[in-house]
């Protein structure tokens, strides 16, 4: 099938260079230098301070996102789900972001929202008599994860939702009769029904959120120094900025073997439901 | 049974819905409100009330060549799809409706294809890229999207396909249907919605790729996302004319994606969650 063979190449034939450019001395700025460098370009990434900043940052950034969008999608999700007037335009509202393309949804909060000259954020502060925040020189790495936050929460909140719409009615019902509050209710009900569903959302969230990159770029810049700079965009700073072939390429490298670690648990999830 | 529901407490799950809805939706709407404003009124503080001038709109046209990366945008994200769905469908095909011991295997590495993070061929890509003179063209760019959605077209295709009973079928060939009979007048009608759907999830996919698009395109080839990336450079406040230009590039995907929501959770999260 093309398919197969389409994907097999594509999955092979880049990842074979990146583990062979990765061993090599290769300066796109001093070319004909391609030498053997052995485990150089591995050392030299591994003894760059900005690495473990990097991989830190990267951590920061997938588990706060995924604190704020999951906990965040499970209330905007059980509140939808609530009888109520209008509950197709809400649906709407919310999922919206979703569509927003990451240079788009950052250059707007960077700029609308949180410049803190004339953005929205700015304007409130002033007038409660606050002194506005600096945001992305204050907290870099905060405002970034606020914005992929806005980003991702409708994705949550809609498998949430859909997962929440095949909950057993009667069985709610019951358990209110017998006396079930509110929390017993969602802790004992709800929350084991989603179960599966925050599942899914956690693994696929974090194989994008691994990924960010147009955010940084049109916002921070990765900076202050390496303050907001993901292992993507060290990468990208190293290969691209930096000309560094082999460097970005064990960067390359690593990058696989943290992706792999997380694909093996979605790998497991979602092969289960393939029976 | 439906429970019966109080005017009282429909009236407050309403007022809370509305207002967290609004605040979700806020970034967006005020875009579009700043897009109708002058740029004087875009920095003067917060208003929701624009002159609704069409002057940013204008500009975007006139100062940036707007149309050209909307163009460009439109070319990969429709292109690359439809490219995959002509080498998704056989073999989507094949494993729904002949599967062996190993389409489950096969499936699952296709999956795992999605899982490799970009950066990490980055530097080979760019250098592929650099040295055969795809850089900067349509063709080397619609060719990539295709490879990058190839998976999820794949598998959403896969998951309803497979969901078409085989014994209509069998039906159809008992009531004298011939080979061209059956794939005509049963499967394709069949078929279709799950192949619009996967048109549609995979079009959004595609349109708001931004690693990609960025990376390996300058001017030439250069659709919405790396237009819209160049704003961030110091090029001064122009925050009506960044308006107007995010609005026009969000719009048609935003409508698309409101038509899709059903699809978008099947596609995304590969069949599990329905």
């Amino acid at each position: 099938m093309p398919a197969i063979v389409l994907l097999l190449i594509w999955m092979v034939v880049p990842l074979a260079m990146t583990i062979y450019f990765s061993f090599r001395n290769y300066n796109l700025l001093s070319p004909g230098q391609g030498s053997w460098a052995g485990w150089f370009n591995y050392v030299y990434f591994y003894t760059d301070p900005a690495f473990f900043q990097s991989i830190w940052n990267t951590l920061v950034l997938v588990v706060g996102v995924l604190i704020i969008t999951v906990i965040g999608g499970i209330a905007i999700a059980m509140l939808i789900d609530r009888p109520m007037w209008g509950q197709g335009i809400v649906r709407i509202l919310v999922i919206s972001p979703f569509f927003v393309m990451p240079p788009v949804a950052a250059l707007i909060w960077k700029n609308m929202l949180m410049h803190p000259g004339y953005g929205v954020f700015a304007d409130i502060a002033k007038f409660f008599g606050a002194q506005p925040v600096d945001w992305f020189a204050a907290y870099p790495l905060f405002s970034i994860i606020l914005i992929v936050a806005w980003q991702w929460l409708p994705f949550a909140t809609l498998i949430l939702l859909t997962s929440l719409q095949s909950l057993d009615g009667e069985q709610m019902e019951a358990a209110e009769m017998d006396g079930a509050g509110f929390w017993s209710r969602f802790w004992y009900l709800t929350l084991p029904h989603m179960a599966r569903a925050i599942t899914v959302v956690v693994l696929i969230q974090t194989i994008f959120l691994l990924a960010v990159y147009a955010e940084i770029l049109v916002t921070t810049n990765g900076g202050p120094g390496y303050a907001s700079t993901n292992l993507v965009f060290l990468i990208y700073r190293v290969a691209r900025l930096g000309f560094d072939v082999g460097g970005g390429a064990a960067g390359g490298v690593i990058a696989v073997v943290l992706a792999n670690i997380v694909a093996i648990f979605l790998m497991r999830a979602v092969g289960r439901n393939l029976d | 049974m439906a429970r019966a529901v109080t005017t009282q407490t429909k009236v407050g799950n309403t007022v809370v819905a509305w207002i967290i809805a609004l605040l979700i939706f806020f970034p967006i709407l005020y875009t579009i409100i700043t897009s109708l404003k002058t740029e004087q009124e875009a920095i003067a503080g917060f208003s929701l009330i624009p002159s609704f001038t069409f002057e940013s709109y204008q500009a975007v046209q006139s100062q940036n060549d707007y149309f050209k990366p909307f163009m460009n945008s439109v070319i990969l994200a429709v292109g690359s799809t439809i490219l995959a769905l002509i080498v998704a469908i056989p073999a989507a095909w094949a494993m729904a409706f002949n599967p062996t011991k190993r389409t489950k295997d096969i499936l699952m590495w296709m999956l795992s294809t999605k899982m490799m993070p970009a950066v990490a061929v980055l530097v080979p890509i760019y250098l592929i890229f650099l040295n055969t003179g795809l850089m900067d063209t349509r063709f080397g760019l619609t060719i990539l999207l295709m490879l990058i959605n190839l998976p999820i077209v794949v598998w959403m295709l896969y998951t309803y396909f497979r969901e078409i009973p085989g014994e209509i079928l069998e039906a159809a060939r008992m009531d004298g249907a011939t080979l061209w009979g059956e794939i005509w007048y049963v499967l394709t009608p069949m078929a279709v919605p799950g192949i619009a759907s996967t048109l549609l999830l995979n079009i959004i996919l595609a349109w708001n790729e931004s690693f990609w698009t960025i990376q390996l395109t300058t001017t030439n080839a250069a659709p919405l996302t790396a237009f819209i990336a160049s704003f961030s450079s110091p090029q001064g406040l122009f925050w009506a004319k960044l308006s107007a230009a995010s609005t026009l590039a969000i719009a048609p995907i935003l409508i698309m994606g409101w038509f899709s929501q059903k699809q978008l959770v099947r596609g995304l999260t590969f069949g599990a969650v329905k």
